[in-house]
């Protein structure tokens, strides 16, 4: 074009070439020193398991005896606490993981086949499947509170959307007849449909009259709470016929989801579609053009409009596909494990996917892992009440001191002594996006 | 208060923003730091205000060495910061936002309201502030709330006081009258830290002026040293303060606006009735005072506010009720007036904003796919192309000076296909430096046959660039005219063109009477 630029004076060459410099291992040293969201997420954990460790410990009937005497038997005193904190976690960890014993019981046996028809290998496999059950619902409920979120919205729906997922779903299911394959996929089709007309709804209004996506997916999770008992409250409607329980009639076989592992094992083709959702999500968010419109809303809306994007086509669309998925949810779960649905079914999932996004950070990928993580909590609760009789609660409790600690980097940072994240660090990020 | 600064450093990882600084202002003295953006004023004065720690040196008051670990130390020594971005509660009182944080009490613990009020009153009297305690914040022009940090940290106690680019944000009128007050806290025996990249406001204000420049001190010099001395020194480098060019030569209407009227969601009206056109190849510049509907009118040509009333073509094709997309695919290229709100997203990286109105056209995107090796060399391109300074083009866009902020913005403009380039307040908030490339970029659109709408507050840069001034009062054209005409002609026109109102003199009486009084009658339409 013309004579070149003199230079404007920005910046010191030397820190230009210092950043251009960056070599992985640098990027993983300041990664780690700087407490970027990945340490800070795996720090947070850690320390609720600590925190949850001495809650455990020191509410133990057991423990408090042994601390009494601690002047005269101070050992015993640490001990009985140690014991108790981490009893509790060896069993959470058997039952949502991996079980020794399971091993030892399936080398007993006489041959392979047997262990297999009896059982014994899919025990040492049954945590494990019992983890990606739990897990399943969490991770697509999850995905339907982070999508919304990376577009700059906050969406509390997922129950309600979970909800009208899983009444499509489950009439699809005992109401229609289909072939064999046919009949999973359009059910859960229908699932994805059912959820997505509720998201939809929070959408256009949205787009239309400003009605802010907090206040309407509070209210649509009301709404659909009690269409579900309307619903379930009649023969002529959803009601199982024989029954005075507010319960649906059973789903054909046809309509459910594939055991992956044989009779043994409750893992199902659930699990694969959660994860295959995570993978296009991801796509979608981060390689596609669809995904950078939802992106660039998320994180400046005017600059969007000024570029020629639709905002408020964008949080239709939005608001359509995190409702499926969270619709989804709600197939899977009543496709895979459940088979009918009642008035409980939705339980505290729409609750649990917001710490899941929460969690994992608002990205596909952290939300399988955080999903897999509270999945793990939920499947070896039962293991560590039946065995070391540390209530099922604690689990719960578990969950809220990881989101707590995970919402305040800053806590975790003093802690742990980690310099401060530069400009647009986890802090800003999150009270960013999610007070949108 | 004598304050004093010895070899103050200050590191960001391996960047040194402020490199052993010493600066010294005495008690009753108006001192001027001048620097490019990213030249380190502002660290500077964070560090003074307690907000950062100095890696060396140290902060002397009154000969004795002092230690600032928040701002509240500092506002104890008596230090008081404007920031550029007022930090005020818009829906409290201007008392309760003086008292905010020192609120005082009687018995039995209840707020003091009158002692607040009264305070605000004698301050505002003894240095001709003119502001009511009693009004909102939030309808107070920006003018207004600016003095309202000024008696925040004035009731505070503070002797020397630190302006952060005060003047980024007013009118040439609110300019001269922040100018009176400053010359009056002076008289009054406080100290003024004034930091600018405005050279002709420096040398109108400072007693002393020292100059940085890539985080160290270049020099100190009186206000008397020329302006392009001060310019030299602040960018290293002797620079252009005009726009070298050729005569235009305007060929065939390109943008015709006719009849446009646009109002607010309120229903106010800041077109009123707007009839322009511009010609391939010449540079249509829009002056006028700031709030008389220019902002409108851009953001109503791109599509982003309805056209109450009125056309727009724009090369044949009408364009009045488009959306801003189609506008963009028709041929517009903008640069708007808020780069950071409007213009770039923060967060996304340099390759990404390089491609924020082009990302699903080939060859960034084929389908839905994006074309993420496009993308990138795309901006790899762009960034030597207009030799933005980042780290890498993977950076994001919000970690860059403002000066490179406009380059991408202008680098993405220009790559694509148009025939229009509609640049609101190009330059606002640059340096020197950035100032003159952008300019001659505007000048190489037009002599490339574009197009080009300018809009801006700066008369400088109108006359630098602009073959035709139109000039824009309450939302109409008070008229349309060669660049030579005198300013004497332009600030009458900018005033309505009814009244001959001289251009602001260096201190006028009582500058304020015109504007208010006509403000009501526009508020009303």
């Amino acid at each position: 074009m013309s004579e070149p630029v003199p230079p404007p004076a920005t910046g010191p060459p030397e820190a230009e070439e210092q950043a251009a410099r960056g070599s992985f291992g640098r990027v993983l040293r300041e990664a780690i020193l700087e407490g970027n969201s990945f340490t800070i997420t795996v720090l947070a954990v850690f320390t609720a398991l600590v925190v949850g460790g001495l809650i455990n410990a020191f509410t133990n009937t057991t423990v408090l005896h042994a601390w009494g005497n601690v002047f005269s038997a101070p050992g015993h005193a640490f001990a009985q606490a140690w014991d108790t904190a981490v009893g509790a976690y060896v069993a959470l960890f058997e039952g949502a993981v991996f079980n020794p014993h399971t091993v030892a019981a399936l080398f007993q046996q006489a041959s392979i086949a047997t262990a297999i028809h009896d059982g014994y290998l899919g025990a040492v496999f049954s945590p494990i499947s019992e983890t990606c059950v739990q897990a399943t619902p969490l991770i697509l409920a999850g995905l339907a509170v982070a999508i919304p979120y990376q577009a700059g919205m906050f969406n509390i729906g997922a129950q309600g959307q979970f909800i009208g997922g899983a009444i499509v779903a489950t009439y699809l299911g005992y109401g229609v007849s289909l072939p064999v394959v046919v009949h999973v996929v359009v059910c859960v089709i229908g699932g994805f449909a059912g959820g997505a007309a509720i998201g939809w709804i929070v959408g256009e209004l949205k787009a239309r009259t400003g009605a802010h996506e907090v206040i309407v997916t509070i209210m649509l999770n009301y709404v659909l709470a009690y269409f579900l008992t309307y619903l379930l409250s009649y023969r002529y409607l959803m009601q199982a016929p024989g029954t005075v329980n507010p319960i649906t009639p059973p789903i054909a076989g046809n309509a459910h989801l594939p055991l992956l592992f044989g009779s043994h094992l409750r893992i199902n083709a659930g699990f694969l579609l959660a994860l295959a959702c995570a993978a296009g999500i991801w796509w979608l968010l981060s390689r596609t053009t669809v995904g950078f419109e939802f992106r660039s809303i998320g994180k400046n809306p005017s600059a969007s409009r000024v570029a020629g994007i639709s905002v408020e086509r964008n949080w239709v669309l939005v608001m359509l596909i995190a409702g499926g998925l969270a619709g989804l949810a709600g197939a899977t779960v009543i496709q895979g494990t459940d088979f009918t649905l009642n008035n409980q079914s939705f339980g505290t999932y729409g609750i649990d996917a917001i710490t899941v996004a929460l969690l994992g950070r608002g990205r596909p990928l952290g939300v399988v892992f955080a999903g897999l993580l509270f999945g793990a909590l939920h499947a070896g609760a039962p293991l560590m009440q039946a065995a070391t009789g540390t209530p099922v609660d604690m689990v719960e409790v578990l969950q809220a001191i990881i989101v707590l600690f995970v919402a305040a980097p800053p806590l975790i940072r003093s802690i742990y002594r980690l310099r401060a994240a530069r400009a647009g660090g986890v802090g800003l990020v999150l009270s960013k996006g999610w007070n949108a | 208060m004598e304050l004093e600064l010895k070899g103050i450093t200050r590191r960001f990882g391996s960047l040194v923003a402020n490199d052993r600084i010493d600066l010294s202002v005495a008690p009753g003295q108006v001192h001027a730091l001048l620097g490019e953006n990213g030249a380190g004023k502002t660290t500077l004065m964070n560090v003074l205000y307690g907000l950062l720690q100095p890696d060396e040196g140290e902060i002397l008051l009154d000969g004795k060495a002092v230690r600032f670990h928040t701002p509240k130390d500092a506002i104890a020594a008596g230090i008081g910061m404007v920031h550029q971005h007022f930090m005020l509660v818009p829906v409290f009182t201007v008392a309760e936002n003086v008292t905010l944080g020192i609120e005082e009490t009687r018995p039995p613990g209840l707020l003091d309201r009158r002692k607040t009020r009264r305070d605000v009153q004698e301050l505002s009297r003894r240095y001709g502030l003119d502001i009511d305690p009693d009004a909102l914040v939030e309808n107070l022009p920006v003018g207004i709330q600016q003095r309202v940090e000024i008696v925040k940290a004035l009731v505070r106690q503070a002797t020397v006081l630190i302006l952060d680019e005060p003047t980024a944000v007013l009118t040439p009128a609110e300019t001269q009258d922040l100018f009176r007050i400053v010359r009056q806290l002076k008289a009054g025996g406080t100290s003024v830290v004034f930091i600018s990249h405005k050279l002709k406001e420096v040398q109108a204000i400072a007693d002393t002026i020292t100059v940085l420049r890539r985080g160290a001190v270049v020099g100190e010099k009186p206000p008397s040293a020329t302006e392009d001395e001060l310019a030299s020194m602040m960018v290293g480098r002797n620079v252009q303060l005009r726009v070298s060019k050729q005569a235009a030569k305007p060929g065939d209407v390109m943008l015709d606006v006719s009849g446009l009227t646009v109002a607010d969601e309120t229903g106010r009206v800041w077109v009123n009735g707007m009839s322009f056109q511009v010609r391939t190849g010449e540079i249509l510049g829009v002056a006028g005072v700031q709030g008389n509907g220019q902002t409108e009118l851009c953001e109503a040509l791109m599509g982003l506010r309805p056209a109450v009333d009125g056309q727009v073509v724009l090369d044949g094709r009408d364009l009045t009720h488009a959306t801003p997309a189609r506008r963009l695919r028709a041929g517009i290229a903008y640069v708007p007036e808020d780069r950071q709100e409007d213009g770039l997203i923060g967060d996304f990286s340099v390759a990404d904003n390089m491609v924020l109105d082009a990302y699903n056209q080939p060859p960034f995107a084929s389908g839905i796919n994006l074309n993420l090796g496009a993308i990138a060399s795309n901006a790899a391109e762009r960034v030597r192309e207009f030799d933005v300074r980042t780290p890498s083009p993977q950076a994001p866009v919000g970690t860059l000076s403002g000066g490179n902020q406009q380059k991408v913005i202008l680098a993405r403009e220009l790559a694509r296909e148009h025939k229009v380039l509609i640049a609101s307040q190009p330059t606002r908030g640059l340096d020197v430096g950035s100032i003159e490339f952008v300019h001659r970029r505007i000048v190489e659109q037009r002599d490339h046959g574009v197009a080009v709408l300018i809009v801006s507050a700066e008369l400088d840069e109108i006359y630098a660039l602009a073959d035709r001034i139109a000039v824009m009062y309450e939302g109409k054209i008070t008229g349309i005219r060669p660049p030579a005409v005198p300013a004497e002609e332009l600030g009458r026109l900018m005033a309505g063109g009814a009244d001959i109102v001289p251009m602001p003199a260096p201190e006028p009486p009582v500058p304020e009477p015109p504007a208010p009084a006509e403000a009501p009658e526009a508020g009303t339409s």
